[in-house]
């Protein structure tokens, strides 16, 4: 169970770790010459400036929204799942596959899309979770090894079966129907990226904050991540729930691949393992794993990938400052019991000081008294 | 035909091998001692850029030394980058998989953001590269010497005796053994009078300086610039670490291994009896062995007992 005061850590502990990212983010941009103030403004104003700006941050957050909770959910379990990028490259090659094979109505063809990509994140990831389950095979070992497979797997496929028309190293576009942006969306945000996979980036958030919170499988998987040996002895397999979470996770990633490439996008480029899979443990840390904080995280790190490109455009401060200050935060998160630590002392002088003020006054009461 | 074609593509497979090979020593020391680093990639990364960048200043003024100069810095930088991750790790008891991916990303970020601000196109060019040889004598010995001692590299003579230095390091001098022994038994360890943050720190340290000669060493032989990517030599580097099973001559093999399956699949479309062979095969084979070898040595492996655990002193 999660108490008040632990929600209220965790808050602070990622407040913290996005204040020193940022922070180091300036010292990176004053130390080549630039003011920090005017860039983190135009920053800033690059994701928000504008309904287009808006509506392209929501877009950047959309895939990000699914692989944090791709990485948070694998957490809940114990795991660690380092193969979001390389299950989002193979949601993405379904969706691009079935969307530029079949010629179907669009409702249709994108039911079937999202349910393909969900089931392809799903097995490459559960092929991980099997090799833990059965063989206490390291999962992040067979993560990574399973990143570097779609990679190549993708490398070769797509100019084989899916070649552009003018480049080797992308897919063909994909047709109107297939592609998750659709007018109204597009005219409401004058033109913007956004498509429906936010929608469904925040159906996915209610779902598995549901499955999370309400479900006998959710106290399962949890149970397994707290203390392993205490679910087996309570009759919990846990070598089930392992496969079953990465099987999950997996299809959230997925998924979020498939609302990359045929939504954000609209084709797949080749030789690019997606950032968005080692940014989702970003957001993961920083939503401290849970749904609706994965999503605020999420928005956050859309903003800053957004808003990157007017900064540079109006400064002379490179794009990738906004990747050092996610980095940062991983950073420091990571490093969260120096956070947790200074915090606690901090507490604890308030509280002493707290005490010694009572103290004193209970004293000058007692002395009053005796007065 | 199929002897020619093994001479043609040696040295090809021996200059794409000493980079993994030396990354992946670096790992060996992290790793023996309780430190797992995922973090390779984005110290390979980070050594391909200080390479780059120290070679493209100074090889006007020092032409012939640059290259030299190049590695030693990169060495020296990366190990001090390095130390951000011992830090996490040792000091502060961090995650030590979330420290290495921030590792990753740190580098990934930072060396593109300064190639940009140096240079503007984010990429790092150098005009003049390590230099091939051929060594006398020795290149007159059959076979071998027309496999090994001709348009060889200084570089990779330089790194096969760092691995030959690094196995006796490990394996006969007391610091070895004490490395060692934090990756298995840090409390044991400890409670024999050695220091295991100290030792952890220098593991880290001395995977930073071989990770970041790794990086500068593919500048210098393979590449000539630095693009802003390591491209996955860096998992490559872990992945024989894993498959080589935390041993010198295991990744020794392993990184040859993964190396001669690189450069077939980077050359097999120009030669007629490797095209046959599917390329996504050749590519996706290292990493395909290194998970069958885990699933092999699921029952016996060889891992450090230690590994991933941070040390705390309080539970001795």
């Amino acid at each position: 169970m999660k108490t008040k005061l632990r929600v209220k850590k965790d808050f602070l502990i990622s407040i913290s770790a996005i204040l020193l990212g940022l922070l180091a983010g300036a010292g990176l941009m004053a130390v080549t010459g630039n003011s920090p103030l005017e860039g983190f403004i135009y920053l800033f104003r690059g994701g928000t400036m504008n309904i287009e700006r808006i509506g392209n941050t929501l877009a950047t957050a959309t895939p990000l929204i699914f692989t944090g909770l791709s990485v948070a959910f694998a957490f809940k379990t114990g795991l660690f799942n380092i193969g979001a990028a390389g299950q989002m490259l193979i949601g993405g090659l379904c969706a691009t596959a079935i969307g530029l094979t079949f010629d179907w109505p669009k409702a249709i063809l994108l039911t079937v899309i999202a349910v393909a990509s969900l089931i392809g994140g799903a097995l490459w990831a559960a092929l991980p979770g099997l090799l833990k389950a059965r063989y206490n095979v390291h999962e992040v070992v067979a993560t990574i090894m399973m990143n570097w497979i779609a990679y190549w797997a993708i490398y070769y496929i797509i100019p084989q079966h899916f070649k552009g028309p003018f480049l080797e190293t992308e897919s063909q576009r994909i047709p109107e129907a297939a592609s998750l942006k659709v007018p109204w969306l597009t005219d409401l945000f004058s033109g913007s990226f956004i498509n429906l996979g936010f929608f469904l980036a925040i159906v996915f958030v209610v779902i598995i904050a549901f499955v999370l919170e309400k479900t006998t499988m959710g106290y399962e998987l949890k149970a397994v991540g707290y203390n392993r040996d205490a679910a087996e002895a309570a009759g919990i397999s846990v070598n089930r729930n392992i496969i079953l979470s990465m099987a999950i996770a997996g299809a959230l990633a997925g998924l979020g691949g498939a609302t990359f490439y045929i939504g954000f996008a609209s084709n797949m480029q080749i030789g690019v393992l997606p950032a968005q899979g080692f940014d989702g443990i970003a957001v993961a840390l920083l939503g401290a794993n849970a749904p609706w904080g994965v999503f605020t995280a999420a928005i956050f790190f859309g903003l800053l990938h957004n808003g990157k490109g007017f900064m540079s455009a109006m400064t002379a401060i490179p794009p990738e400052i906004a990747d050092t200050i996610i980095a940062t935060i991983i950073y420091f998160a990571a490093t969260s019991v120096l956070i947790e630590r200074n915090w606690d002392k901090l507490k604890k002088i308030n509280l002493e000081n707290i005490l010694r003020r009572k103290k004193r006054g209970k004293l000058a009461v007692k002395a009053g008294g005796e007065r | 035909m199929m002897v020619d074609l093994i001479y043609q593509l040696f040295p090809y497979a021996i200059a794409f091998t000493i980079p993994l090979l030396i990354t992946s020593l670096g790992g060996l020391f992290s790793e023996r001692s309780g430190v797992i680093n995922i973090g390779l990639e984005g110290l390979m990364l980070m050594g391909m850029f200080v390479g780059a960048f120290v070679i493209s200043s100074v090889e006007a003024l020092y032409p012939t030394a640059a290259v030299w100069i190049g590695l030693l810095a990169a060495a020296v930088i990366v190990a001090l980058f390095a130390l951000l991750h011992a830090f996490a790790c040792v000091t502060l008891n961090a995650n030590q998989v979330i420290s290495g991916i921030a590792i990753n990303m740190i580098a990934g970020a930072v060396t593109v953001y300064l190639a940009r601000f140096f240079t503007g196109s984010g990429n790092v060019q150098i005009i003049r590269g390590m230099p091939r040889i051929t060594i006398a004598y020795l290149s007159d010995i059959p076979i071998l010497g027309q496999l090994l001692f001709t348009h060889t590299y200084a570089s990779t003579w330089l790194i096969l005796l760092i691995l030959a230095l690094a196995t006796f390091l490990l394996y006969k001098t007391r610091f070895g053994l004490r490395l060692r022994a934090c990756g298995e038994q840090p409390h044991a360890a400890d409670s024999a009078g050695v220091n295991v943050y100290l030792m952890r720190y220098m593991a880290v340290l001395i995977s930073g300086a071989c990770a970041g000669l790794g990086g500068a060493t593919f500048i210098v032989t393979l590449s000539g610039e630095f693009n802003g990517t390591a491209a996955g030599l860096g998992f490559l580097a872990l992945a024989a670490l894993i498959f080589g099973q935390w041993k010198p001559w295991g990744i020794l093999g392993a990184t040859f291994f993964f190396g001669f399956a690189t450069t077939v699949a980077n050359v097999s479309q120009v030669i007629p009896v490797l095209a046959q062979i599917p390329g996504i095969y050749l590519k996706t084979f290292p990493y395909v062995v290194t998970l069958l070898a885990l699933i092999l040595s699921s029952k016996s492996s060889q891992a450090p007992k230690a590994i991933g655990e941070p040390y705390d002193k309080g539970k001795r």
